[in-house]
């Protein structure tokens, strides 16, 4: 197994770990991101590159996108009950 | 050595579940379950693995080289977007549950009635 | 049942499941000695029997096609839920002020002029980037999936670098509505043209050409662009269903 796929899987587990432990939403919306191209490169190195142009362009806009704008969703309706 | 890949896929399950299981926001919640769902890549990706193997694509490597396996990145693919969408769909159920019940803390949501 | 009491019933499982998953795991064959026969099966007759050069993509549209057709449909129903969802409840009424176009707004503005400027300038890359990656799925790493979100981002980046009311100009609802169904439906259209030719659903029946062209592998690249499509329309839909939620009582929101 080469060097960098050992690397980049303990990348990996540190990074869903960081993304778990985060608990802010906000903050973790930025993380996953991280998470999501961390994941990408990985599929790189286990020659799918099909797969990672999939995670790189869903986990890096898609998810992000909609937890931010849930996000602001979320804060409009408390705003306005409060 | 060579166990790493399914170990990590393990961890990430489990650390995913633990988000899910002590999490205080939906969203947060949601979040953990992309972790989650990440480990079902990492371990389909590492089963389909051939060691000094190319990427399946023809297209300038002579005809003879070894590849990893098709069919695995095949169900992986579709998988990662259609995963995204099905997390957008929570994301709204997370939105209406504001509505209804003016919390997002999943524990506060399980003790409130009707 | 308390937090306390919750978290420690976890971990109890948890170590269970884990010893047991790992118990399992240890069956499978060392990483990168694999042995399954399908994958070597597909890698000596595939270029040959369907003239596509991306073996996933030929697997992922032509051997495994019926799978692809069923998760699309789990897009198709996502999309459609998410819509459902936010729909516009009883009580809530649309903020109609938020939807004319006031001239104070355009000087209020709260992006940069790079993030405005890089943003529209993308946008037309990124759409030919899409539908470039849609197109050439048979013969690079692509396809429908990851061209039809790439078109999608187009859309959202026209949000991001402009205002709403420009997206809502730019993309109208019934078209998108339209394009999605109209990819999933062609999908299975295509499919059926494999049994009026005489054989078994989602057969191959388009003349082949030449492996490495762009008009090769018979029908993959139809089913790439209807994928596309369908991938494009149920993101930009889902997209534009959270931003109309900031128009219902919308107030103090800048859109």
């Amino acid at each position: 197994m080469m060097v960098l796929q050992g690397v980049l899987l303990v990348l990996v587990a540190v990074g869903g770990t960081t993304v778990v432990l985060v608990r802010d939403p906000l903050r973790q919306s930025i993380v996953a991101g991280v998470f999501g191209l961390l994941l990408g490169v990985l599929f790189f190195a286990f020659q799918a590159p099909d797969v990672a142009l999939s995670q790189i362009v869903v986990g890096s806009l898609v998810l992000p996108a909609m937890i931010v704008l849930t996000l602001a969703k979320l804060a409009q309706l408390r705003g306005l009950d409060e | 050595m060579s166990f790493l890949p399914y170990a990590v896929a393990a961890w990430l399950l489990l650390i995913g579940l633990y988000g899910v299981v002590t999490s205080r926001h939906l969203v947060h919640l949601i979040v953990c379950l992309t972790v989650v769902q990440s480990s079902s890549y990492v371990l389909l990706l590492a089963i389909g693995y051939r060691t000094g193997a190319e990427a399946p694509i023809y297209k300038d490597i002579p005809p003879e080289t070894p590849v990893v396996d098709p069919v695995v990145q095949a169900l992986t693919l579709t998988d990662v977007v259609v995963e995204a969408t099905v997390a957008t769909l929570l994301l709204a159920l997370a939105v209406q549950a504001q509505k209804r019940f003016g919390t997002v803390d999943p524990d506060e949501i399980a003790t409130l009635k009707g | 049942m308390s937090r306390r009491v919750r978290s420690g019933l976890f971990l109890v499982a948890a170590v269970v499941f884990g010893s047991l998953f790992i118990w399992g795991l240890l069956g499978l064959p060392a990483f990168g000695d694999y042995q399954g026969p399908y994958g070597i099966v597909l890698e000596d007759v595939a270029v040959e029997e369907r003239a596509g050069v991306n073996i996933v993509v030929s697997t992922t549209f032509d051997y495994r096609g019926f799978d692809t057709l069923g998760e699309e449909y789990i897009l198709f129903a996502a999309a459609l839920g998410a819509v459902v969802l936010l729909r516009q409840q009883r009580g809530e009424q649309k903020d109609e002020e938020e939807e004319q176009d006031h001239p104070a707004d355009r000087q209020r503005r709260d992006t940069s002029d790079a993030l405005r400027l890089l943003g529209l300038g993308l946008v037309g890359p990124l759409v030919v980037l899409g539908i470039y990656v849609i197109v050439h799925g048979a013969l690079t790493p692509g396809g429908g999936f990851q061209g039809g979100i790439v078109l999608a981002s187009a859309f959202v980046l026209v949000h991001v670098a402009g205002r709403y009311l420009i997206l809502k100009r730019v993309r109208p609802m019934p078209l998108v509505e339209i394009t999605e169904a109209g990819g999933a439906a062609g999908f299975v259209l295509i499919g059926l043209g494999g049994l009026i030719a005489g054989s078994t659903f989602l057969f191959n029946f388009l003349p082949l050409g030449e492996p490495g062209t762009l008009l090769s592998a018979g029908m993959i690249p139809l089913l790439n662009i209807s994928v596309g499509l369908e991938v494009a329309g149920a993101v930009v839909l889902l997209f534009s269903e959270f931003l109309e939620q900031w128009l219902l009582r919308g107030r103090g929101g800048d859109a």
